[in-house]
C-alpha cells in the first residue's frame, strides 16, 4: 500500500502516517454525507416495496384512495403538487427576478444590504408561521375575493366552485411568497457573475437600460432558468404551510377555488394514522416519489446553474439557500 | 413619437417594475410580521413560558413543555450535525479535487434540497419503526441531517477564504497537514464558521415537518430521550388547526417566539459578519 495517497507533490515527511489519518478521518465524515442520501432512496424503496408491488404503475394512475379498503392511487396527489408549485412559479417567477434584477443591476449601493437582508429573512420565515398565518389571514382574504368573482367569471373551470378559502389558491399564492426570496437570490448571484463588460457593450453602443439589462439577463438565461428550477424544487417538498391551506381533499379540479392534496400534505396528515402495512408503504412510496422528483429538479437546477457559473472563474457558486452567511459583501 | 423616445419609456416601465417587485415581496413580508406581533404580543405571557399545557377546553395554561423540548431537541441535532459537519467541509476544502469530495459536495447539495418531511420518514422507519417508540433522539436526528449540509458548505466556503500563505507558513515550520489545519486554518475562519451554526440552527429551530413522525408530540413534561417529545413548531400547528380559540391565541405566541429567534439570529449574523470583514480589513 503506497504510504502516502494524498495528491500534495511534495514527498512525504515527517507526519505522513497523520495526513493518512487525517485525510480517511475526515473523509469519513464526507462520505457519510454521501451515505445518507443513498440511504434515503434505499430505505424508502424498501420500506415502500408492498405498495409498489401490489398497485405498480396503477398507483400513479388510479384516483382512488381510501384506506379502509386498501386501495390506493395517488393521482390526486401529484396533480395536487404539480398544480400548486407550478402556480405558485407563475407568481413568483416575475417577481423574483426583478428584485434579482433591482437588487443587482438597479439600486444604490446603500440600498442593496437592508434589501438583501428583508429578502433573506422572507426565507428565513419558519413554514409553520406561513402556515398559521395563512389559515387566519391569506385564507379569509382569498375567500372574500372568492365571494367576490363576477358571476360571469364562475362558469369558467378555473373559478368554480363554492367560495372556502382553502384551496389551490390559497396554496399556490403562499407558496409564491415563501419561494420567492430563494429564486431572487440564486438569480441575484448568476446575474453578479455576468461580466461587467457585457453591459459596458451595451451602454457603448447607446443602450438603454432596459436593453443593457436585457443583454445580462440573456447571457445569464441557462443560470436564470436554474434560479427558477430551484425555486420549484422548494416548492414541490414545501409541506405544512400547504397542509394548513390546501383544504386536504384527495380530488382533481381545475379550479383555483377547489380544495385539494399534495403529495406532502397527505404524508403529513396520515403517516402516524397509517394502521396497515400496506397503507404505511404507499405513504413512503409517495415520499420515495417527491424525493425522486426534488432530486431530478434539483440536480437539473445545479447543472444548469454551474454551467453558467463555471465559464467565469472564481464566480461563487451560488450553492446554499439565503441561510448561508455571505463571507464578503 | 420617435423610436428613442419609445425606447426611454420602455425602460422607464422596466425599471419600475423591478422596483414594484421589491415592494411586492415586502408587502407580505410586513403583513406576517404585523399579524405575529398583533396576536403574539396579545398572546404572549409569563405563564406561556413557564406553564404546562392546560387539558382540552380550559383556558391558559402555556408551552414550558415544548420549549424545553425544542431545546432538547435542537440540541441533539447540533451535537450530531456540528461535528459531522465541520469534518466534511474540512475534507471538502483540504482534499476539492478528489473524486470523493466532488461527489460529496453533491451530496451535500442535493441534502440540502430534500424536503424536509422525506426527511422525517426516513428517520421514521430507521430510528422509530425498529424499536416502535418516538423519541427526542429520532427527532434530534432529523433536524441533524438537516443541519449537516449547510454547516459543510459553509465550513467548506470560510475555509477557502483563509489565506493559503497561513497554511502554509504552517507547513513551513513543519506542521502535518492535519495540524495546519486545525491549529491554523480552521481557527482562522471559526467565527464564520460559527456565524454559519447559528443561523443553521435558527432555521433548523422552526422546522415542523420532519418532527412530526420522529419527536412526535407530548402534552406532558418530558426530558428523557428516549420518550415522545413536544416541540414549539408541532404545538403550534396542533393548536392552530385545532378549533379551540384559546388554542389559536397560543399558537400565535409560540409563532412569535419562532419568528423572534429566527430574526435575532439573522442580525446577530449580520453584525457578526460585518465586524469580520472589517476585522480582515475590507
Amino acid at each position: 500500500m503506497s504510504p502516502d495517497p494524498a495528491p500534495t507533490a511534495q514527498p512525504a515527511r515527517r507526519g505522513g502516517q497523520g495526513d493518512l489519518g487525517f485525510r480517511v478521518s475526515t473523509g469519513a465524515f464526507a462520505l457519510l454525507v454521501l451515505v445518507i442520501v443513498a440511504a434515503i432512496g434505499v430505505v424508502l424503496t424498501a420500506e415502500s416495496w408492498l405498495s409498489i408491488r401490489r398497485f405498480g404503475m396503477g398507483f400513479w394512475a388510479t384516483t382512488t384512495w381510501d384506506p379502509v379498503a386498501g386501495d390506493f392511487g395517488a393521482l390526486p396527489f401529484i396533480w395536487g403538487t404539480l398544480y400548486s408549485s407550478i402556480l405558485a412559479l407563475l407568481i413568483a417567477t416575475p417577481v423574483a427576478l426583478g428584485i434579482a434584477v433591482f437588487i443587482a443591476e438597479l439600486c444604490p449601493a446603500g440600498l442593496r444590504t437592508p434589501l438583501v437582508f428583508l429578502t433573506e429573512l422572507l426565507a428565513a420565515i419558519p413554514s409553520i408561521v406561513y402556515g398559521l398565518w395563512g389559515i387566519f389571514v391569506l385564507v379569509p382574504l382569498v375567500r372574500q375575493l372568492e365571494i367576490w368573482t363576477p358571476e360571469f367569471l364562475k362558469q369558467v373551470p378555473l373559478f368554480t366552485g363554492p367560495p372556502l378559502g382553502v384551496g389551490m389558491l390559497a396554496a399556490g399564492l403562499i407558496l409564491a411568497i415563501m419561494i420567492t426570496p430563494f429564486t431572487s437570490s440564486v438569480a441575484r448571484e448568476v446575474l453578479k457573475a455576468v461580466p461587467v463588460e457585457q453591459r459596458e457593450a451595451a451602454y457603448a453602443l447607446g443602450a438603454t437600460r432596459f436593453e443593457a439589462i436585457q443583454a445580462a439577463l440573456y447571457y445569464a438565461r441557462t443560470g436564470i432558468l436554474g434560479a427558477v428550477m430551484l425555486g420549484f424544487g422548494r416548492a414541490l417538498g414545501e409541506t405544512m404551510a400547504v397542509t394548513m391551506v390546501i383544504g386536504n381533499s384527495a380530488q382533481i379540479s381545475m379550479s383555483l377555488y377547489a380544495p385539494q392534496y399534495s403529495m406532502a400534505a397527505v404524508i403529513a396528515n396520515e403517516f402516524t394514522e397509517a394502521d396497515t402495512a400496506l397503507y404505511l408503504d404507499a405513504l413512503v412510496e409517495i415520499g420515495l416519489v417527491l424525493f425522486a422528483i426534488t432530486l431530478l429538479v434539483n440536480i437539473l437546477s445545479r447543472a444548469l446553474i454551474w454551467s453558467m457559473t463555471r465559464s467565469f472563474k472564481k464566480a461563487a457558486v451560488p450553492a446554499l439557500p439565503p441561510a448561508a452567511p455571505e463571507p464578503a459583501a | 413619437m420617435t423610436a428613442a423616445t419609445w425606447r426611454k419609456i420602455k425602460s422607464g416601465i422596466f425599471v419600475s417594475f423591478c422596483a414594484l417587485s421589491i415592494a411586492v415581496a415586502l408587502v407580505p413580508l410586513a403583513f406576517i410580521f404585523f399579524f405575529v406581533l398583533k396576536e403574539g404580543l396579545q398572546a404572549l405571557d409569563y405563564d406561556f413560558f413557564t406553564q404546562m399545557p392546560k387539558p382540552v377546553g380550559e383556558p391558559g395554561g402555556g408551552m414550558a413543555n415544548a420549549i424545553v423540548g425544542t431545546l432538547i431537541i435542537v440540541g441533539l441535532g447540533a451535537l450530531f450535525a456540528i461535528p459531522t459537519g465541520i469534518m466534511s467541509g474540512v475534507y471538502l476544502s483540504e482534499y476539492a479535487g478528489t473524486r470523493l469530495s466532488s461527489a460529496a459536495r453533491f451530496a451535500a447539495d442535493t441534502l440540502n434540497g430534500v424536503p424536509s418531511i422525506v426527511i422525517g420518514m426516513f428517520i421514521y422507519t430507521i430510528a422509530v419503526l425498529p424499536v416502535k417508540q418516538f423519541s427526542a433522539l429520532a427527532g434530534g436526528l432529523a433536524l441533524g441531517v438537516m443541519m449537516i449540509p449547510i454547516i459543510a458548505r459553509t465550513t467548506e466556503e470560510l475555509l477557502l477564504l483563509v489565506p493559503g500563505s497561513m497554511r502554509e507558513g504552517a507547513l513551513a515550520l513543519g506542521a502535518s497537514r492535519a495540524q495546519a489545519t486545525f491549529s491554523v486554518v480552521l481557527p482562522a475562519a471559526l467565527p464564520g464558521i460559527l456565524t454559519g451554526v447559528v443561523l443553521a440552527l435558527a432555521r433548523i429551530a422552526g422546522e415542523t415537518a420532519p418532527l412530526l413522525f420522529t419527536s412526535f408530540n407530548n402534552r406532558f413534561f418530558n426530558t428523557t430521550l428516549t420518550q415522545p417529545t413536544a416541540s414549539l413548531t408541532v404545538t403550534v400547528f396542533t393548536y392552530a388547526i385545532s378549533p379551540y380559540e384559546d388554542w389559536h391565541r397560543q399558537a400565535w405566541a409560540g409563532a412569535l417566539v419562532l419568528v423572534a429567534i429566527v430574526f435575532f439570529c439573522s442580525l446577530l449574523a449580520r453584525v457578526a459578519t460585518r465586524r469580520l470583514e472589517k476585522m480582515r480589513g475590507r
